[in-house]
């Protein structure tokens, strides 16, 4: 019986294909650390993404929850019609941002190192 | 005079048993010895005695063998009911399904090193999931797991390789005739 089957080829190129998928789930992009979130264009509160918080915003339309957990950050309900901003998920990368326009209020995550040295909406 | 002492009988499979688990047992020794850049990265030398012993004789003696080698090696190396003889009791037992599975993959096609790498993942992920729940938090884990997998990945399918040649069993002039003789049963 030969050393290496088929099956066992395929079996080793799937735990290399599962290893790459973790190094770039892992490793891919800087990960923030801290979640800024503005109202009307001014920062209402900026947060380190190190334990699990909730709070709301106050924005023109009413409250908007954001929901922080360790290393991510979402948008967890909103007034807006159209609700982009939630549907955007939890935001982990530095960079990333959720903004929920007609309600004025966005939430961007930082790290340590700035991906851009500015944004503008 | 009264008789006192409780006879157990021990039967030749328990002797087997026990003699492979020993095997494990120094293997998980030695293996303590080597140094490791990562805690928890080492090459699972006693997961080969687990293997030949499950493709020779079935997974439950594979149970024991591998159950006994946690018990033993955590009495033996001082680690026994601190947090790494968990993390090693979650990755054995994690394994141990993984292989009460994969040992029904067709054979033809799924030879030890397919096993001996499910196996290796099955007590990575064993131990990663207690340590998540348990001892790390889940963030500074996240970082560490595709060390983890590409250690699971390499010394599993080293294991297999050996698991192999030691299935394909050692001939006279020191070479692997298996491949020069007609196909025989495995």
């Amino acid at each position: 019986m030969a050393m290496l089957r088929a099956g066992d080829v395929g079996v080793l190129l799937a735990g290399g294909g599962l290893v790459v998928g973790l190094t770039v789930f892992a490793w891919g992009g800087p990960r923030g650390d801290t979640a800024v979130i503005r109202a009307a264009g001014q920062i209402v509160k900026t947060t380190a993404l190190n334990h699990a918080q909730r709070f709301s915003v106050d924005g023109p339309l009413g409250a908007t929850q954001i929901e922080i957990e360790p290393g991510r950050a979402r948008v967890a309900a909103d007034p807006s019609p159209r609700q982009l901003c939630v549907k955007q998920g939890w935001l982990t990368q530095s960079g990333q941002a959720a903004l929920c326009l007609p309600n004025q209020v966005s939430l961007e995550i930082r790290g340590r190192t700035s991906v851009y040295d500015t944004l503008g909406y | 005079m009264t008789r006192s002492a409780i006879e157990l009988p021990v039967t030749a499979d328990d002797r087997r048993i026990a003699r492979l688990a020993a095997l494990a047992i120094g293997l998980s020794l030695a293996e303590a010895a080597i140094p490791s850049p990562v805690p928890g990265v080492k090459p699972g030398l006693a997961n080969i005695v687990v293997l030949l012993v499950l493709l020779q004789f079935g997974w439950r003696a594979a149970a024991w063998v591998s159950t006994l080698r946690v018990l033993a090696g955590g009495l033996l190396l001082g680690s026994l009911f601190t947090p790494g003889f968990w993390l090693s009791a979650a990755g054995a037992l994690a394994s141990l399904a993984v292989l009460a599975l994969a040992r029904h993959l067709p054979e033809r096609y799924f030879g030890p090193v397919s096993l001996s790498v499910l196996a290796a993942f099955g007590h990575i992920g064993g131990q990663l999931a207690l340590a998540g729940w348990w001892l790390l938090p889940a963030a500074a884990l996240l970082k560490l797991l595709p060390v983890f997998a590409a250690a699971a990945l390499v010394f599993g399918a080293v294991n297999g390789v050996i698991v192999a040649r030691l299935l394909a069993g050692p001939t006279p002039s020191g070479r692997q005739s298996a491949s020069c003789l007609p196909p025989s049963t495995p």
